[in-house]
This record gives structure tokens, sequence and C-alpha cells, in this order.
């Protein structure tokens, strides 16, 4: 089903009751959406493309998620293809599991574990970052080679082959992974200047594309 | 391997949603406008933004609720609002209306807890607690926390109030130097590096910042994450870019200018 203004994709911002979720709503309005900050099922499954925020502790989080129902929807939007994005928290609340918190399973979309960034810095990393890119990815489009954004957090995805964007705190850490109609990110682009509306921009596009081919 | 990306960050002073304390940009068609005065500093590239809210009267504090919705909707870079922050419900009015942190002070000396609710209810990330030291004799480490803009002793040791808040759950620590706030000649250095080094926490040095040179000292000798200042940057006197690339040129990793 479509937008009303076809250069204005629908993006749907899950509200599950957690943090503050003003910041993504207005930049995704920024870069050019229709955003809504909806629990509301009826408008998921009509939206374009869908984003999965979060901010604060795994556990809270996914409880939270679940409680609500919405991971049961985040699921089954993945599944049909819908262009997915997921930001900090909601990065990781894509994997298995979090050493956070223990006993509270992820999504498992990715199956893999989140873990503490080591003790040889300082934790939560709470700075801008580079994300260096390790494969071509339109997340990333219209950037510069070595973009920089802005991180803030004490526990890190473990790599795998769908990373395309690393950081350098501690130890290699996941910047931002991608597979198919999934992107997330552990950088807050919501946060991150110009730098990050491009981002947004960049995924506002996506769903516009998929959006029109469908 | 590790970037440690210290952060350049202007501080605010607002009253009832307004900003004091004559900021005086060139060309700036409202000296007072938060969202204009943030959007120009992130121009800038200044990497975060504090206001501090002086609003006196507690039952004008909604404007500052009002403020942070306004820079969130136009400014896409974190920023920090401290000041008057007494409860949980405080803290999450403000996150809610697009703060990404709150800074709380002497209503965490009074009741500690508050550190621990804010941290479990909304995560350590937008938990800065600002501590405002002085130099004593009386404390173990030289220094004391003061409370009520650096009037009222309480006998705390700085460090042992930055470890405690550390464990409690704040997820940064916002130093000033009461005796340098306001001099213009330099952060404390040793009050700084002495805190940086005694908790695990990102610190932010705060007070004294009169040349660009001090930044640079506030990282190299002060051991600071992040460096805060006021009047350089609201004078006139330099810009954010230009504080970072003196620090480049001394060293410093920084977010460069764009």
């Amino acid at each position: 089903m479509g937008t009303i203004d076809a250069n204005r994709p629908l993006i749907a911002i899950l509200d599950y009751g957690i943090g503050n979720l003003h910041s993504a709503h207005k930049g995704f309005e920024h870069a050019g959406a229709d955003a809504r900050l909806t629990s509301d099922r009826g408008l998921i499954a009509e939206a374009d493309a869908v984003v999965l925020p979060g901010v604060g502790a795994f556990g809270p989080c996914v409880d939270a998620l679940r409680d609500s129902g919405l991971d049961e929807v985040a699921l089954e939007r993945i599944d049909a293809g819908v262009p997915f994005f997921a930001i900090c928290i909601g990065q990781q609340l894509l994997f298995a599991g979090s050493e956070e918190s223990p006993g509270h399973p992820g999504l498992g979309v990715f199956d893999r574990m989140v873990r503490e960034i080591p003790d040889t810095v300082k934790r939560p990393q709470m700075q801008w970052n580079i994300a260096h890119r390790t494969t071509e990815h339109p997340m990333f489009d219209g950037l510069p080679a070595e973009p920089w954004v802005y991180f803030v957090h004490s526990y890190s995805c473990d790599t795998g082959p769908d990373v395309v964007a690393t950081c350098d705190y501690g130890d290699t850490l996941v910047a931002a992974v991608a597979r198919d109609n999934v992107w997330a990110c552990q950088f807050h682009p919501e946060k991150s200047g110009r730098t990050g509306l491009q981002i947004l921009g960049n995924f506002v596009t996506a769903a516009l594309t998929e959006n029109s081919s469908t | 391997m590790t970037i440690r990306a210290i952060r350049v960050i202007p501080c605010l002073d607002v009253d009832e949603g307004r900003v004091v304390k004559g900021v005086n940009f060139v060309d700036i068609r409202d000296a007072g406008d938060p969202v204009e005065l943030a959007a120009r500093y992130d121009e800038q590239g200044a990497d975060e933004l504090v206001f501090l809210d002086i609003t006196a009267s507690s039952d004008k504090r909604e404007t500052t609720v009002e403020m942070a919705r306004a820079v969130a909707e136009q400014v896409f870079i974190p920023f920090t609002i401290g000041g008057g922050i007494r409860t949980v419900d405080d803290t999450r009015r403000l996150l809610m209306a697009g703060a990404d942190k709150v800074s709380v002070n002497t209503a965490a000396v009074k009741r500690p807890e508050l550190v621990a609710e804010i941290s479990r209810e909304f995560g350590a990330q937008c938990c800065v607690v600002a501590i405002d030291a002085r130099r004593s004799d009386d404390a173990k480490s030289g220094f004391e926390v003061y409370t009520h803009g650096g009037r009222v002793r309480t006998g705390i040791d700085a460090v042992v109030w930055a470890k405690e808040v550390a464990r409690l759950g704040a997820g940064e620590i916002l130093l000033t130097s009461m005796d340098r706030d306001g001099t213009k000649d330099g952060f404390d250095l040793p009050l700084t590096s002495t805190v940086s080094d005694a908790v695990s926490v990102p610190v932010i040095a705060s007070g004294g910042v009169g040349t660009l040179d001090h930044l640079v000292d506030g990282v190299i000798d002060g051991h600071a994450d992040a460096v805060l200042a006021a009047s350089i940057f609201h004078f006139g006197e330099h810009t954010v870019a230009e504080a970072k690339e003196r620090m480049l040129a001394a060293g410093v990793t920084v977010r460069p200018p764009e």
C-alpha cells in the first residue's frame, strides 16, 4: 500500500514505550519521510519502511518490545522484505542476546551476541568516531570515505559477514550491519549532524525505491 | 586500536527558555534564541551542547521543556540540559521533549539515589552528574564538592563523590572548578586529571577556559574526555572550528570541522 505523497514514504518508528524517540522522529521527517511514532499494527503494516529505535539497557528494551507485541510485528515486517532500520539498542535487539542482560533473549535476526566493550577504554564510548566502511552499502551513499558519527554504548555486537562498518574503540567494534532489507547501526544517525541526516535520507531513498518497485 | 576523539562542547545559560549572558555572534538575528545559537554551533563543528537552566522560578520550568523540544526539531547533535532537575519526572519531561541527557548536581548530592533512579529508568548514557569542586585542605584529594553554584560546602571529597556517582550509574561527569570558573586562567588541571584518572566514565572539563591552548591543556595534562567552554565561543573570540584546528595541531584527536 502506497502513501499519499509518492515522494514522502511512510516510515513507522516503533513506539514500544521506551526512551526518547523525538529526535529519531524529527530526523526522519527532516530527511524527507512521513515519519510516525506508532504502535498501531495497521499503520505499521501499511508503512513503506519500519524503524526500530532503542535507548538505555538491553533487558528493559527487549522486555518492553515483547510486552508490546511489536517484536512479532518487527519480525513479520523483516520477513516481508520491508526496508527496516534498527538504531543503537535497536540494532542490539536484533541479535541473539546481550551480556548486559542475561536471560533476556533478543530477536535473533542476527545469530550472534552483544558483548561488553573491553575495560581498557572508558565506557560508555560516548563520542564521535569514524565509521570505517568494510564494504559498499547504500547506507553510506553521498558521504566522505571516513564519516564521523556519534556513538553512545557500553556493549557492542559480535562481528560477522553482514558487517558494513566498524569503529575503533578498545577493539574493532561493529558500527553497522546490513542484510537484504535490514539495516542496523550502533551509532545514532539522528544525532550525527549532517552526516547522520544523510544516512537517514539514504534509508528514506531505499524506502522510496522499494515502494515504487512494489 | 582506539580512536579517542575529544568532544568540544559550548555551554549556554538559559533563563525561561532564552539564552542569556550576552552571546554575541555577528549577524545573529536573535541572540537569545536557543535554536538559532545551537544551529550556529552545530555549523561550527560543536560535538555536543550543554544548556544550563538558570530559571529561578520553578513554575517557569516548563519553558525549558519547550526549549528542548524546539532545539531537538532543528538541531541534530546531542544536547544536555542541566539545572533544577530534582526528580525522575523532571528528567522524563526533558528527555521526552528531545534532550539527550540531563545533568544533575545539587539534587544528587542531597539524594544520591536520584542518580541510580535516572540511570535505571533511562540508561546511564543520559545521566550526567555535574560536580562543582573547590580546592580544600580538608578533603583528602585536595578537592571538595560544593553546591548551589559554588556557594555551599558539602564536606564531601570530590574524588570520592566522582567514584560514587559512577558506581550509582552516571554515564559521565561534568567537572567544574569553581576556583577557576570565570577567571579565564585555564582549567584546574590537577583537579581534572585526578578525577578523570579515578573513574571509568568520561569526564568533561569545565571552568576557566580563556584561550584555545587551555582546551589542549585540559586534554593533555587534565586527561579530560571532553572540554566545555562558554565565553570564548559566545563573545566571538573564537569559533569551535578554530578550537578544533588548534587541538588537531597540538596532536589531540577531534572530529574535524567539516
